[in-house]
């Protein structure tokens, strides 16, 4: 089994231990896999903001990229619901004006996995062999969970870890309150729903929270941390790749 | 388009961050936007989340037939109401709207109306042009009298005062009817309707709005939990109907859809207290309709929209208030922020749309996107892609250009496409940022103003990748 990684560029740039763990993970789990280091951003960011002509130009070599390494593996895996649903969902759109690019977008979609989907769906296991000490709550992402559908994967590989004691989290489906730009644009009410999600965190006294979703953890995270909160967030990148009890092999 | 005075989509950014800061605004919102999900929900998973959906999907698929053969079922809709001995007047605009009901109230020497809650009676400013006319127009939905007491606009599509407390309401009451002050509900409730009962009696004029009506009988279908909708309707002698296009739905059978999903959506009840067909004036086979029905069919920028492929769907609405009650901007921002008549999701929507998108560029933007508004709605209208639609158009047809920072977010997203488009630019500007937060420091003020920004990791995972062991 072949897969080639969409790193996306938050984890590139800002969460690179993200990328290092998916990489660690798959490859104990016996997968194959490459990186393509032409691969830049989905170009989500412009999309969501109204550029669609710059959005447009960057998806292109996205799609570039990912078309080409298709050719040598069976899918394509990233950490992220939100730039997995940008290919799927919106690249058909994107390129609706050019009949090939247009298949072409379809076709790396249909290879296109998000992690836990991938792991669940594609690999068939729940059970990765990670170990973490602790009390573990979830926080589904937006795109992840209404765009593709994924709110049980997540949650069955986190229970099948050994040593998590897992709490579900109140609200764990509404919105932190990133959205991209959003959260500059609009800051005042993006801090206040990221506010009544930390609330939800601390009511839940866990001791870390997991996200599949590295926009959603820099908010989460960036509240936790200026608030003095011990809470942790991780990846589930990196909750999975962990297989210390003493939770040592986490940053 | 409607009452000048009142249309201040332009203030968002300022009225949003003041809602903000109003704790008891807060309190209030938070209490009864919880109220309605969890009481949605309820009804929802009693119904089974796959018959609703078979709900959700048949009514979009009688929405979309309508809409798209509006002209048609608008025509059997007016026939029908005129067979029956009803009156129907096509008003192009808003003022045309108002015109006719306030020239009609003149005509028949009428000083006072009663009327229901009707959400298009506030967007063609119908309050306004009456009292500019002499005549007194009475809010008798409870709510909508609280906030008309307010001298406020109501902030939601269907609990009116929804930003007010009881202590709110207890001030009110006392401040402007001359009663000792009381918290207690009953007691207030009754206050209320004492008064408006007096005004019932007397009113010559009730004026609704509509929740269907339906093309095969001319019927006019609303529903209410007070029964003032039934005492509007059946007191006064002349009953003035006022409607959007976009309500009309083909037959009975079809509004059977509607009413499975509207109130369960809306507040999580079965279906509503009352529920009024009322079908053309009083004749020999019909002695309990009043004497005069009259129909106003509404443009005021409808039939734009149903020329729009991409926002056509935003016709679909019931007004049931459900994507207003998910939002998680609603909830913090309330509805008098949007700056217009539709709050919400819906608001962001139709806001651009009837008022123009130079004077509410900020309300599509003022979403996550996170999409609960397109999971709740009961008929299925995309709203999350259509505010993105809206972005676009905003961005790319120039209409944000009187907005500050604009033209420096339109040169960086050109720089970072340029930058994006090519691998070996994408590495220069990220050492580049390296270099920068090395020296200065990397500020973004509106992230860090409330929350810490992790910094940009010493090494990229594209660096590190080159260095693993394969």
């Amino acid at each position: 089994m072949k897969v080639s990684l969409f790193i996306t560029c938050i984890v590139d740039q800002f969460y690179p231990e993200v990328g290092l763990a998916m990489s660690n993970l798959l490859t104990r789990l016996g997968v194959e896999i490459s990186f393509n280091s032409e691969q830049t951003c989905c170009g989500q960011p412009a999309f969501n903001t109204g550029y669609g002509r710059e959005a447009r130009s960057v998806a292109e070599q996205m799609l570039k990229v990912f078309a080409s390494e298709l050719e040598s593996v069976d899918y394509v895996v990233a950490p992220s619901g939100s730039c997995v649903t940008m290919v799927k969902k919106y690249y058909p759109e994107l390129f609706a004006d050019d009949a090939e690019l247009k298949t072409q977008s379809e076709f790396v979609g249909s290879r296109l996995y998000e992690l836990s989907q991938f792991l669940v769906d594609v690999l068939a296991v729940e059970d990765v062999g990670a170990a973490f000490q602790g009390r573990v709550t979830y926080h589904d992402s937006c795109h992840l969970l209404r765009e593709l559908g994924l709110s049980r994967p997540p949650r069955k590989l986190i229970n099948a870890v050994k040593g998590v004691e897992f709490v579900e989290l109140d609200d764990a489906d509404v919105c932190c309150g990133f959205g991209g730009t959003f959260s500059v644009k609009h800051p005042e009410i993006s801090s206040a729903i990221a506010a009544e999600k930390i609330a939800c965190i601390e009511r839940s006294k866990a001791d870390a929270v997991v996200a599949c979703d590295s926009s959603c953890l820099m908010q989460m995270g960036g509240m936790l941390s200026r608030k003095g909160s011990a809470v942790r967030t991780l990846h589930l990148a990196e909750l999975l790749a962990g297989q210390d009890m003493n939770n040592q092999d986490l940053k | 388009m409607t009452v000048e005075s009142q249309v201040q989509p332009e203030r968002f950014v300022e009225d949003s961050r003041r809602a903000l800061t109003n704790p008891l605004l807060q309190r209030a919102l938070s209490i009864a936007t919880v109220k309605a999900t969890s009481a949605r929900y309820e009804a929802v998973t009693h119904v089974g989340v796959a018959n609703w959906e078979q709900l959700r999907e048949r009514a979009h698929t009688i929405k979309k037939h309508t809409i798209e053969n509006l002209d048609f079922y608008l025509e059997q809709f007016a026939a029908n109401v005129e067979r029956h001995g009803g009156k129907v007047h096509w008003a192009n605009t808003a003022a045309d709207a108002c015109k006719y009901v306030v020239e009609l109230a003149q005509r028949r020497g009428i000083g006072e109306i009663v009327k229901s809650k009707s959400m298009m009676t506030e967007e063609i400013g119908l309050n306004e042009a009456l009292e500019h006319a002499g005549i007194n127009p009475v809010e008798t939905d409870l709510g909508e009298y609280i906030v008309q007491l307010a001298n406020e606009r109501p902030s939601h599509i269907n609990m009116p005062a929804i930003h007010k407390t009881r202590s709110d309401v207890a001030d009110l009451f006392a401040e402007k009817l001359g009663v000792e002050r009381t918290e207690e509900i009953p007691e207030m409730t009754a206050l209320a309707r004492r008064i408006l009962r007096a005004r019932f009696a007397e009113a010559q004029m009730g004026v609704t709005g509509v929740n269907y009506a339906v093309a095969d009988t001319g019927t006019i279908v609303l529903v209410e939990n007070e029964g003032n909708i039934r005492l509007t309707t059946s007191l006064p002698r002349i009953h003035v109907a006022i409607m959007g296009i976009e309500k009309v739905v083909p037959s009975l059978r079809d509004v059977g859809v509607f009413m499975q999903l509207l109130s369960r959506s809306a507040s999580g009840q079965k279906m509503c207290s009352y529920v009024s067909f009322l079908t053309g004036a009083r004749s020999s086979t019909n002695d309990e309709a009043p004497d005069e029905f009259h129909v106003v069919l509404v443009d005021n920028g409808r039939v734009e929209m149903l020329a729009d492929e991409q926002l056509r769907e935003s016709l679909y609405c019931i007004r049931c208030g459900a994507c207003l009650n998910v939002c998680p901007v609603y909830r913090k921002i309330g509805g008098h922020a949007y700056g217009w008549v539709y709050p919400g999701p819906i608001g962001a929507v139709l806001t651009p749309q009837m008022i123009g998108l130079e004077r509410a560029t900020s309300q599509p933007f003022a979403s996550s996107l996170c999409g609960a508004c397109g999971d709740v709605c009961p008929v299925k209208i995309k709203l999350p892609d259509m505010l993105l639609h809206l972005r676009q158009r905003i961005k790319e047809n120039g209409h944000a250009k009187a907005e500050n920072g604009h033209l420096l977010e339109r040169l960086s997203f050109r720089l970072w496409a340029m930058a994006m488009r090519s691998p070996r630019r994408y590495r220069v500007i990220a050492r580049l940022g390296r270099i920068v937060q090395g020296v200065t420091g990397l500020r973004v003020p509106q992230w860090s103003n409330t929350r810490d920004l992790p910094p940009l990791a010493r090494r990229s995972f594209r660096e590190q990748w080159r260095q693993r062991p394969h």
